[in-house]
C-alpha cells in the first residue's frame, strides 16, 4: 500500500487528503482520508487518474470599450492540455458588444469544456 | 461660465457608500433594501467592481452562491441588481474630503460637488504594499512590479510585464501571478517567502505553483536588486530565526521581473481625516457590532475595515454594515447601555468588532499569530467564563476565522478576550 498526499483544489478550504493506493500501475484506491466534504474523495480519485483544473484567460475585443474579455473554461480540463488549450485562447479575437456567459471557443484542444466570457464589453461609444 | 462663478453642487442623500467594489456594491443594495430611499454609491474607476475586475482567476462565490465564478463574474451577480435596487451610481468620482459630521465633497468628471450624508459607508478597500514599504535595497531598474499591478497590466491592459520572473511573497495574488505569468508563457523561476509557512491558500499552493512545478522557498527574502534600465538579477538569501538573511546563504537568481505580494494595507485616508479612530493591528477602523466607527453615522466593512481572505466575507460583511447604516437614518438606532471591548488573547492577531454591545447577535472575527493544527479558539468573559469555542483542525494567520456568537455575551460588561487553546 502506498500513502500518497493531496491538496483538494474545489474550494479555499484546500482540504489535505490522504490516498492510500494499491499497486501503481493501475492504481486502486483503497481509502481517502482528511476531506471535510464528500466531494474530495471524487477528486482524489480524478487526481490519481487524471488531474483536472480549470482556468482563466482573456481574449482580445474588437471595437469595445474595453480591449479584453476575461474568459473561463466551462468545466475542468486535463491539467496536460492547459497549454495547448491557453494556444487555442490565444488566437481568439471577438467583436464587441459580448456578454458573460458567450462561448467564444467550443471544446478547446478536443477537451470537454468551452471557453466561456466572464466579463461583457460593450461597443465603444 | 466662468469657472470661478460657478456654484459647487451641493446635494443631500440619506447613505452614501464610497467604493464601488465588492463591499460597496454589497453595502449599496443591502441599505436600499432596508428601505432607504436614496442610496448614493460612489465610485472613482469608470466601472464598479473594483479590484474583482482584474481578478479573472475562478474561486469567487463559492458561499454567496454555491458556485466558482471569476471575479468580474462575481461583481456582476451585484452590479446587475442596482438597477432595479434604484442604487444611484456615481462613476467617474473620487471623493476628495470627509469630514466627522458626514460632508462630502468630490470631483465628479471634474466639477467638485458637496454631499451631505445621513450615513456614510466607508467601502474603499485595500491597497498593496510596495518595495518601499519594505525597503529593498538595490538599483531601481524597469522590471520590479506589485503582484497587483501586474495583473492590472495583463489582464486588463493587455501589457505583458516580463518573460523571466521571480515573485517575492506567498500571498495569494503572487501564487495567482504566478500561474497567469506561466500561462502566458513567462517563465517563473520561483516564490520566495520570508516566513517558514505560506501565506497563501493551500489551494493555490497546489493549482498554482506545484502544476507548473514552480518552487516555493520559505524563510527566503530578497536582498539585492541589481539593473541599469531593465532587473536583471536578485540577490536571495535564506533568513534566521530573527528574519534576519543569512550572509553565507545568498545567491544570484537572473530574472528579468520581480513581482511583490507583500501584503495589503486598508485604504484609509478619508477615514482618518474624518477623526475616527483606528485599530493600528487592522490598519481599520475601530467598529462596534453594528459596523458604526467611533465617528456617528459613519460605518466602514470590507477590505478598507480588515484584508479578508474571501471576497464573499466581504459582501456578507458589507450587507450588514449597509443595514446598520440604514436603521441608522431610519432612527432605527438604538444606542448600546454596554460597551464591551471584544480583545485579542494567546495566539490572536485581532478580533473584530472591537466593542461588543451584547444585545444581538454578531459575528466574530478574527485571525491566528501563526499556523497551528488541532487547536481550539476560546471566546471568554472577564470573569473567565466560557461563552464558545469551537474547535479547529487548521488554524492559519492568512484565514480570517469567523464564529458566530449569540446576544448576551459579556452580560456582565467585562470584555470578552479571544485565545487559540
Amino acid at each position: 500500500m502506498i500513502r500518497k498526499e493531496y491538496t483538494c483544489v474545489l474550494c479555499p478550504n484546500g482540504c489535505p487528503l490522504v490516498a492510500y493506493v494499491d499497486d501503481d500501475e493501475t492504481p486502486v484506491i483503497a481509502r481517502v482520508e482528511g476531506s471535510v466534504c464528500p466531494k474530495g474523495e471524487d477528486w482524489v480519485r480524478q487526481e490519481i487518474l487524471n488531474p483536472m483544473r480549470t482556468i482563466s484567460s482573456s481574449v482580445r475585443v474588437r471595437g469595445g470599450d474595453s480591449i479584453l474579455a476575461s474568459v473561463r473554461t466551462s468545466r475542468a480540463i486535463p491539467l496536460a492540455r492547459i497549454m495547448d488549450v491557453m494556444e487555442e485562447i490565444k488566437r481568439v479575437t471577438v467583436d464587441a458588444p459580448v456578454e458573460i456567459g458567450a462561448v467564444v471557443l467550443s471544446r478547446p484542444a478536443g477537451c470537454d469544456s468551452d471557453i466561456i466570457v466572464t466579463r461583457s464589453v460593450r461597443k465603444s461609444a | 461660465m466662468n469657472a470661478k462663478a460657478s456654484p459647487i453642487g451641493k446635494i443631500r442623500r440619506e447613505v452614501v457608500v464610497i467604493g464601488g467594489g465588492p463591499a460597496g456594491l454589497a453595502a449599496a443594495i443591502a441599505a436600499r433594501e432596508a428601505g432607504c430611499r436614496e442610496v448614493l454609491l460612489i465610485e472613482r474607476d469608470r466601472i464598479l467592481g473594483g479590484i474583482l475586475n482584474q481578478c479573472i482567476h475562478d474561486g469567487f462565490g463559492l458561499h454567496a452562491f454555491k458556485e466558482a465564478l471569476s471575479g468580474p463574474e462575481y461583481a456582476d451577480r451585484y452590479i446587475r441588481r442596482l438597477p432595479d435596487a434604484g442604487v444611484e451610481v456615481m462613476d467617474n468620482t473620487i471623493v476628495l474630503s470627509l469630514s466627522p459630521d458626514r460632508v462630502l465633497e468630490v470631483s465628479a468628471r471634474g466639477a467638485l460637488r458637496h454631499i451631505e450624508a445621513g450615513a456614510v459607508v466607508l467601502a474603499m478597500g485595500c491597497r498593496e504594499r510596495t518595495r518601499g514599504a519594505i525597503s529593498i535595497p538595490g538599483h531601481r531598474p524597469a522590471g520590479v512590479y506589485t503582484a497587483g499591478a501586474a495583473q492590472n497590466f495583463i489582464n486588463l491592459e493587455n501589457i505583458m510585464v516580463g518573460s523571466r520572473v521571480c515573485i517575492l511573497g506567498s500571498g495569494d495574488i503572487g501564487l495567482i501571478m504566478a500561474r497567469r505569468m506561466t500561462l502566458e508563457g513567462a517563465r517563473v523561476e520561483a516564490v520566495f517567502e520570508i516566513l517558514p509557512y505560506s501565506s497563501g491558500l493551500p489551494r493555490n499552493i497546489q493549482q498554482c505553483l506545484n502544476d507548473y512545478n514552480i518552487p516555493l522557498f520559505l524563510n527566503t527574502t530578497v536582498t539585492d536588486i541589481i539593473g541599469k534600465g531593465r532587473l536583471e538579477a536578485i540577490r536571495v538569501a535564506q533568513v534566521d530565526g530573527d528574519r534576519v538573511p543569512i550572509p553565507e546563504t545568498e545567491r544570484l537568481v537572473p530574472c528579468d521581473t520581480l513581482l511583490l505580494s507583500v501584503g495589503l494595507i486598508p485604504e484609509n485616508e478619508l477615514t482618518v481625516q474624518a477623526g475616527v479612530a483606528m485599530d493600528p493591528v487592522t490598519g481599520g477602523a475601530l467598529v462596534d457590532d453594528t459596523f458604526m466607527t467611533g465617528v456617528p453615522g459613519i460605518f466602514a466593512c470590507g477590505n478598507v475595515l480588515h484584508v479578508h481572505d474571501l471576497a464573499d466575507w466581504v459582501s456578507v460583511e458589507a450587507e450588514e454594515a449597509g443595514r446598520f447604516a440604514a436603521a441608522y437614518v431610519q432612527d432605527r438606532r438604538e444606542e448600546p447601555r454596554r460597551r464591551i471591548p471584544g480583545r485579542a488573547g494567546e495566539g490572536v492577531r485581532y478580533v473584530l468588532p472591537q466593542t461588543i454591545s451584547g444585545e444581538r447577535d454578531f459575528i466574530l472575527s478574527l485571525r491566528v499569530t501563526a499556523p497551528w493544527r488541532d487547536r481550539t479558539v476560546v471566546i471568554r468573559d472577564g470573569g473567565g467564563k466560557e461563552i464558545r469555542r469551537r474547535k479547529m483542525m487548521r488554524l492559519h494567520p492568512a484565514e480570517m476565522i469567523r464564529i458566530p456568537v449569540k446576544k448576551g455575551a459579556g452580560a456582565d460588561g467585562s470584555p470578552l478576550e479571544v485565545s487559540v487553546e
